[in-house]
C-alpha cells in the first residue's frame, strides 16, 4: 500500500498579512523518492511544512497524498513530522507521549512496539521520566520515536539533524534510508549535508 | 448619483413630516397625525429610534453573512465588508441607545430600567465592543479576519435568544412586550394611522438606503487602502 | 499504515485521549484547580465582609451566586487552550488529532472541571452566606447542572478564539459576557424561583431555554472550531 503513494503540490501560495511568503510551488513526489526544500532562514520553508503536513491551508494551490485507495484525507494519520518547532508533551515521559500519540490519532496504543522504538531512537534508560528533563538532543530524539509511531507514508524532516551528536546524526541518517524504503520522504534544510540523496526540490529562495 | 439624490430627498421628507406635522386627537386632513394615548408629541421619535435599532441588527446580520463568506473562502475582501458592517451597525447601536434613553426618560421617568429590549441593545452594543477589542488585539489579518469572523457567527447564534425568548419571559415597558395593557403586537400593529404608517415606513426605507450608501463607501475606502499596503 | 479516512471509533478514542490528557496533566500539576479553589474562597469570602451584617435580599444573593461562577468560570476555562499555545503543543495537537477531537475531548474537560468547582461554591455558599435560601432543591439542582454544561459549552468556544489570539486574559470575560448572558439571565431566574419555593414546572421556561441554548451552542460551536483552530 505505502508503496504506492505520490505527493502532489500544485500552484501553491501563502500569504501572510498580505505580503506573499511564497508562489507558484509545485512538487511531486513518488514513493521512494525523496523531496528538498530549500531557502533563507524566512523563506517559508517551515510555512510550507506545515502546508505539506495539512495543519495549514494554502492561500492558494492544493496539496494532497494520493495512494491507490484515492486521496487520503486525514494528514494526522499519514504524516509524521519532526521539527525544531514541534514540542512534545513535556510534562510526560516518552512512553507516556508515544501513547498520547497513538491515541490522539484515534490508534491502538502497542506499547512493546513503542519501548522498541524508543530503544531504537537510544532513549532505552529513560523511558519514564518526564521529557521537560531531557537534553535538547534527546528531545530531538522523542520527537523521532513520536513521528514514527504510525509507520507514516510521508515523512516531514525540517532540520533533520538539528540539536544531534554523532550517533544521533546518525539515527537520522538511518531513519531516512529506511524511509526511502518505506514511502515519501520530505527533507526542509540549508545544510545539504543532511541529505544523502533527493529526487525532487522546491528552492523557496526562487518562489517569491 | 440618482440613488444620492432619492436618498437625500426620502430623508429631508421623512425628517421635516415626521417633526413638523402636527398632531390632533381627531386627525381630518391628510397632514394630521393621530395622538397615539400614552406617547402623544413623544411618538415622533418612532420615525427615527425604531429605523436605527431595526438597522443596527440589519449591520450585525450582514457582518454575520460575509463572516460567514470569509470562513468559506479565506477572501479578505470579505473580511473587509464584514468588519465595515459591524462598524456601521456600532454606530446605529449606539444611535438606538441614545434616542432609547432620551426616549425613556421622557416616557417612563428615567433613561434607563433594563427592560427586555433595552437589555436586548445593550447586549448588541456589547458584542460590538467585544468585536473591536478582539479585532484590534490580532495584528496578522488573516488571523484577525477568522477569528473575529468565528466571534460573529458564535453571537449571532445566541443573538435570538434574546430577541425572542427574552422579552416572552420576562415583563417589559417597551410597547409590544408581555405585560403591555396596550396590546401584545409589534410597535407597528397598533394604532397608526395610515399617514403615520407611510412617514414610518418611508424613513425604513430611507435609513436602509442610507446604510446601504455607507457600506459601499466604506468597503470602497478598506479595499482602496488595502491595494496600497500591498504594494508597499 | 494504510493513509484513508479514519473509522468513528477511533474519533471517540482521540477524543478520549484529549480529556485524559488534560486531565493527567491537570493531576500532576493541581495547577488549575487549587488556583480556582483559592478565587472561589476568596470571593465568597469577600462577599461575606462586604454584605456585614446588614445582609442582602434573597433576589441579590440569588444573583450574586452566578457572578461568583461566572468570573471562577473566566478564570479557569481557558486554560485548556491557552497552556497548549503557552507550552507549544498547539501544533504537536494540530498535527497528531482531528480538529472535532480537540474540541470534544477539551469541551468535556471544561465540564468536568466547572462542575467540580461549582459544586464546590454552591457548596460554601450556603453554607457561609446567611439569607441564601432554596425551598425548591430540585429546581436548584437542574439549574445548577444545566447551568454548568451551558457554562462549559460557551466558554469552550471562547477559549479556542483567545487563545488562538494569543491575548492576555482580560479579552477572555469581555467576549464571553455577551454570549453567556442569555444563560445567565436564564439560571439567576430559575435560582428565584428555587428561592421562593416555585413548583418544579414552574421553571419550565427556563430550562427549555438552557437546554436550547446548549445544543445551539455545542453545535455551533463544533462546526466554527475546526476553522479557528486551523490557520
Amino acid at each position: 500500500m505505502s508503496g504506492r503513494v505520490r505527493l502532489d503540490g500544485r500552484e501553491l501560495r501563502r500569504e501572510f498579512d498580505r505580503r506573499t511568503v511564497f508562489r507558484d510551488v509545485a512538487f511531486s513526489v513518488a514513493a521512494g523518492e525523496t523531496l528538498l526544500v530549500t531557502g533563507r532562514n524566512g523563506s517559508g520553508k517551515s510555512t510550507l511544512v506545515r502546508i505539506i503536513c495539512g495543519v495549514l491551508t494554502p492561500s492558494a494551490g492544493s496539496v494532497a497524498l494520493e495512494s491507490g485507495a484515492g486521496r487520503a484525507a486525514d494528514p494526522h494519520m499519514y504524516a509524521g513530522l519532526v521539527a525544531p518547532y514541534l514540542q512534545m508533551f513535556e510534562e510526560f515521559s516518552p512512553m507516556e507521549n508515544l501513547g498520547l500519540g497513538a491515541g490522539l490519532r484515534g490508534m491502538p496504543f502497542d506499547a512493546r512496539r513503542a519501548a522498541g522504538l524508543l530503544e531504537r531512537v537510544g532513549l532505552s534508560g529513560r523511558l519514564h521520566d518526564p521529557v521537560r528533563t531531557f537534553s535538547s538532543g534527546m528531545k530531538q530524539r522523542v520527537k523521532y520515536a513520536f513521528a514514527l509511531l504510525h509507520d507514516p507514508p510521508l515523512l516531514v524532516l525540517d532540520e533533520p539533524t538539528a540539536n544531534l551528536d554523532e550517533e544521533g546524526i546518525a539515527l537520522a541518517r538511518s531513519v531516512m534510508a529506511e524511509q526511502r524504503q518505506r514511502g515519501i520522504l520530505v527533507v526542509a534544510t540549508n545544510d545539504l549535508a543532511d541529505v544523502a540523496a533527493y529526487e525532487r526540490s522546491v528552492d523557496l529562495d526562487a518562489s517569491r | 448619483m440618482v440613488l444620492k439624490i432619492t436618498l437625500g430627498v426620502l430623508l429631508t421628507a421623512v425628517i421635516v413630516f415626521g417633526i413638523g406635522l402636527p398632531m390632533s386627537p381627531h386627525p381630518q386632513a391628510w397632514y394630521e397625525l393621530p395622538v397615539i394615548p400614552g406617547l402623544e408629541e413623544k411618538a415622533r421619535i418612532i420615525f427615527f429610534h425604531v429605523p436605527t435599532a431595526w438597522l443596527s441588527v440589519i449591520a450585525f446580520l450582514t457582518s454575520m453573512f460575509y463572516a460567514i463568506r470569509y470562513l468559506r473562502s479565506r477572501d479578505l475582501r470579505n473580511d473587509i465588508r464584514s468588519s465595515a458592517a459591524a462598524g456601521l451597525g456600532l454606530m446605529f447601536c449606539i444611535l438606538a441607545t441614545l434616542t432609547g434613553a432620551v426616549w425613556a426618560k421622557f416616557n417612563w421617568g428615567s433613561y434607563w430600567n433594563w427592560d427586555p429590549r433595552e437589555t436586548s441593545i445593550f447586549v448588541l452594543l456589547l458584542i460590538y465592543g467585544a468585536y473591536f477589542s478582539l479585532r484590534s488585539a490580532v495584528e496578522v489579518q488573516e488571523k484577525r479576519a477568522t477569528l473575529s469572523s468565528a466571534y460573529s457567527i458564535i453571537a449571532a447564534v445566541t443573538v435570538p435568544f434574546f430577541i425572542f425568548i427574552m422579552p416572552r419571559i420576562m415583563p417589559g415597558l417597551h410597547p409590544g412586550s408581555k405585560g403591555d395593557p396596550e396590546g401584545a403586537g409589534p410597535v407597528i400593529d397598533f394604532k397608526m394611522s395610515p399617514n403615520m404608517r407611510v412617514i414610518f415606513f418611508a424613513s425604513l426605507i430611507a435609513f436602509t438606503l442610507l446604510f446601504q450608501w455607507m457600506f459601499s463607501l466604506r468597503v470602497r475606502a478598506a479595499e482602496i487602502e488595502a491595494h496600497n499596503q500591498q504594494r508597499g | 499504515m494504510p493513509p484513508g479516512k479514519a473509522p468513528a471509533g477511533a474519533l471517540l478514542r482521540s477524543v478520549r485521549t484529549v480529556f485524559l490528557k488534560d486531565w493527567r496533566s491537570e493531576l500532576r500539576t493541581r495547577y488549575a484547580v487549587s488556583a480556582l479553589l483559592m478565587f472561589v474562597v476568596t470571593t465568597i469570602a469577600i462577599i461575606l465582609f462586604s454584605l456585614g451584617s446588614e445582609g442582602a435580599s434573597s433576589d441579590a444573593l440569588d444573583g450574586m451566586l452566578w457572578v461568583v461562577i461566572f468570573f471562577a468560570a473566566m478564570s479557569g476555562l481557558s486554560r485548556t487552550f491557552v497552556m497548549e499555545e503557552e507550552r507549544g503543543t498547539t501544533l504537536t495537537l494540530q498535527l497528531a488529532a482531528p480538529p472535532a477531537a480537540v474540541f470534544f475531548g477539551k469541551l468535556l474537560f471544561n465540564l468536568v472541571l466547572v462542575t467540580g468547582i461549582n459544586a464546590v461554591t454552591v457548596l460554601l455558599y450556603a453554607l457561609f452566606i446567611n439569607g441564601f435560601v432554596i425551598r425548591t432543591v430540585s429546581i436548584f439542582a437542574v439549574t445548577v447542572a444545566l447551568g454548568s454544561i451551558a457554562l462549559a459549552a460557551a466558554s469552550t468556544i471562547i477559549a479556542a478564539i483567545i487563545a488562538r489570539a494569543n491575548t492576555r486574559g482580560t479579552l477572555y470575560p469581555v467576549l464571553s459576557f455577551p454570549i453567556m448572558l442569555p444563560l445567565l439571565l436564564s439560571v439567576i431566574e430559575a435560582t428565584r424561583k428555587a428561592s421562593e419555593g416555585a413548583f418544579f414546572a414552574e421553571a419550565g421556561g427556563e430550562f427549555q431555554l438552557l437546554i436550547s441554548y446548549i445544543v445551539v451552542v455545542v453545535v455551533s460551536s463544533s462546526m466554527l472550531f475546526e476553522y479557528i483552530w486551523k490557520d
